[in-house]
């Protein structure tokens, strides 16, 4: 039983990594700019295309995973260069509009792309060798890529929090996302800060969705959506527009999510005679095996909590501009 | 007044307005005498959009909340609709796990040519997804902004995890067929005629006027009486109805769907229409729901000619940004068409831009990029702790 247990735990865990690695891109382009980048999951599927490519045309592992990272942020720029500096300022729902909009433009253009190079809609992951396979801690059994997301994860954040605290620019991303006008007068170069956030978020989202794909083992021009969405809660839970805040968020996410897949069929999984025939059977009618697949309802139903009882996330009660 | 002049009056039988229904009507008879499948397609398709945008308009145009879960009521509206017509035998052999209140429900009585039947179980339909939007309604609501936006794709993401689960209901992910294609002409532009009707004199209603007006400016509104969540809700609930009864003609018009149908792709082509029509103006929704129905069906055919599938979701996803960035009013604002306008134009005389400013509701709104007047503020007044704007 507390094998199952941690087991599930190393799951919510190394899905929660890949909800940090994308809420943290969400919460710093929304820090400064007030807009929630919908495309962002996009820019994540983009990134998993870019891998898949690479990895097709024989380029080695580190080489793909250049070009995969490189050409998302080239991606990531454009998309800020192009749809969203124009609308700069406009009201919310422009923004998040907008977003939407970029996102279908890049779901029909891998769309078409994939198309053009003869690729079905839904194309098999060349697994890198290196992440397939699984690790055994103990008892544990751990799939290779869950160990490789968890590590990413830690590694890529730590170096965000460095960058963002100890140099110049992350200094001055701080400055913007605080008050965007006063950072302008101050001298900071609002589109440069701004650039540099949409560079480190398609960054982390291309990390995320090469190891996205990984996981999942095919991709399609559609896997951003629930990520990103996902994301979207894991900033919401750590209070939006915080960076930290999105990173628990995104663990936190996590964990919540394998509870409902934890507990569909508890009642099978339990040792025989563990528990009384009342007590089995009530576990039975209350978690039923099909439960796991309300999970994504459930974690939506949640959001809506968040929104309406605590908007500023789980720790902040008040803060002077609500989100 | 009697009550037929009353009837009249409340229906805006005015000479134009009168022609025009007459042509509408005569255009109708002409194109279902003429036998031509594929336009009568794309017109009851047309009737549909037509159905989702002005409701669409009604809940978020209106009053500047921005739903994005309405293809959720229409789903909704669809799969109700569709189990309630299914006919006795085919509902045993199709959806066995039925339970057995449900299981001898079959709403397919004819009275001559008129499926009463049918007719009944879109209003049904209509009505519980009504009050599904009560409920969700009265809690999302409180909401503003992206948030709301945010919470209601949730509620969407909700509806169709719920769709891919209750097979004993809908067949989950499997396709769910046999549908009674009872779907024509008549009863799609029907509807359509009487959800713009609705939603035309809720504009002019003094609940509609609330409606504008706590989205032009809350605390204005607020401070001369007008509560935030009562004229969103209405707006809401009715603008439900509507989508539902969109789902069931949608459902008896392709008689044969899965819950994919009913996603995110739907909604920003809906989405797309109504800011391009200009959110908040009813004839805008018509003219911008014609505008996008026809350039996406032409881009389509392209696409069919050129075999360069995702062109057209391209395109149309441009042409939606560079609505924003340079149009952001859409064609109309929130303004109507009147005949006034029309003769202008047809006259030769520019017709008033539709843009900020215009208008009786000076300070912008029917842009998306008015701004909130609070923003505006020197001093925001403290929040009531109502709603997290």
């Amino acid at each position: 039983m507390a094998l199952y247990v941690l087991q599930q735990i190393v799951n919510g865990v190394s899905a929660g990594s890949l909800y940090a690695l994308m809420a943290v891109g969400l919460a710093m382009i929304f820090g400064i700019l007030r807009l929630i980048n919908f495309a962002h999951g996009d820019i994540m599927m983009v990134a998993a295309y870019f891998a898949t490519f690479a990895l097709f045309a024989g380029l080695p592992l580190p080489a793909a995973v250049l070009v995969m990272t490189v050409g998302t942020i080239l991606v990531g720029l454009a998309m800020e260069r192009i749809a969203y500096r124009p609308i700069r300022g406009a009201p919310d729902v422009a923004t998040l509009l907008t977003s939407f909009a970029v996102g279908q433009i890049l779901e029909n253009g891998v769309l078409l792309t994939s198309r053009l190079a003869g690729q079905p809609i839904q194309i098999a992951f060349p697994a890198p060798p290196g992440l397939d396979g699984v690790v055994a801690l103990g008892s544990l059994t751990v799939p290779r890529v869950n160990v490789a997301s968890f590590g990413s994860g830690i590694v890529l954040l730590v170096l965000l929090s460095l960058f963002v605290t100890r140099t110049r620019l992350g200094l001055s991303m701080q400055a913007a996302a605080d008050d965007l006008t006063a950072a302008q007068l101050m001298g900071i170069r609002v589109n440069r800060v701004v650039a540099t956030a949409f560079v480190i978020a398609s960054g982390l989202a291309a990390v995320a969705g090469f190891l996205y794909a990984s996981q999942a083992g095919q991709i399609n021009p559609y896997l951003g959506f629930t990520p990103v969405l996902k994301a979207f809660i894991a900033a919401v839970i750590g209070g939006f527009g915080s960076l930290t805040g999105a990173v628990a968020g995104g663990y936190a996410l996590g964990l919540l999510e394998v509870i409902p897949t934890a507990l569909a069929g508890i009642a099978d999984i339990l040792p025989p005679g563990s528990v009384s025939p009342a007590v089995h059977d009530l576990l039975a009618t209350l978690f039923p095996a099909g439960l796991a697949s309300y999970r994504d309802a459930f974690v939506f139903v949640f959001l809506i909590l968040m929104l309406l009882f605590r908007p500023n996330g789980i720790l902040r009660a008040t803060r002077e501009e609500t989100p | 007044m009697t009550a037929p002049s009353r009837v009249r009056a409340w229906v805006g039988l005015r000479r134009p307005n009168l022609l025009l229904a007459t042509l509408v009507v005569v255009g109708l008879a002409l194109l279902d005498a003429s036998g031509l499948a594929f336009w009568q397609g794309l017109a009851i398709n047309l009737a549909i959009f037509l159905i989702l945008v002005v409701s669409l308009n009604l809940a978020s145009g209106f009053t500047g909340v921005f739903s994005l879960g309405h293809i959720g009521f229409m789903a909704l509206g669809a799969y109700i609709s569709a189990i309630l017509t299914l006919p006795l035998r085919e509902k045993a052999d199709y959806l066995p796990r039925l339970p057995a209140w449900l299981a001898g429900v079959h709403f397919d009585q004819l009275v001559g040519p008129l499926p009463v039947g049918w007719l009944a179980a879109t209003i049904l339909a209509g009505i519980l997804v009504a009050l599904l939007a009560l409920v969700v309604g009265s809690v999302l609501l409180r909401l503003s902004g992206h948030f709301v936006a945010v919470a209601t794709l949730g509620f969407l993401v909700i509806v169709r995890v719920v769709l891919f689960n209750a097979d004993d209901f809908t067949r989950g992910s499997r396709t769910f067929s046999n549908v009674t294609p009872y779907t024509n002409l008549w009863w799609a532009w029907g509807w359509a005629a009487l959800t713009v009707l609705v939603t035309w004199r809720l504009k002019h209603s003094a609940i509609g006027r609330e409606m504008f007006a706590q989205r032009a400016d809350r605390w204005a509104a607020q401070a001369v009486g007008v509560t935030i969540t009562r004229p969103r809700l209405v707006a809401f609930v009715v603008s439900a109805f509507f989508t539902a009864v969109a789902g069931s003609l949608y459902a008896h018009f392709i008689t044969s769907f899965s819950p994919t149908v009913f996603y995110f792709d739907l909604a920003f082509r809906v989405i797309t229409m109504l800011v391009v029509g200009g959110m908040g103006s009813v004839s805008g929704s018509v003219l911008g729901t014609m505008v996008v129905v026809a350039v996406a069906e032409a881009l389509r055919r392209i696409e069919d000619a050129t075999l360069l599938y995702g062109m057209s979701g391209i395109l149309l996803a441009v042409f939606f940004i560079l609505v924003i960035i340079f149009r952001p009013g859409g064609i109309m604002g929130q303004q109507e068409l009147s005949w006034a306008m029309v003769r202008g134009i047809l006259g030769g005389r520019r017709p008033a831009p539709a843009t900020a400013g215009s208008g009786p509701w000076a300070r912008d709104l029917g842009t998306l990029h008015g701004g909130s007047p609070a923003a505006e503020l020197p001093t925001p007044m403290p929040d009531d702790g109502f709603e997290p704007s």
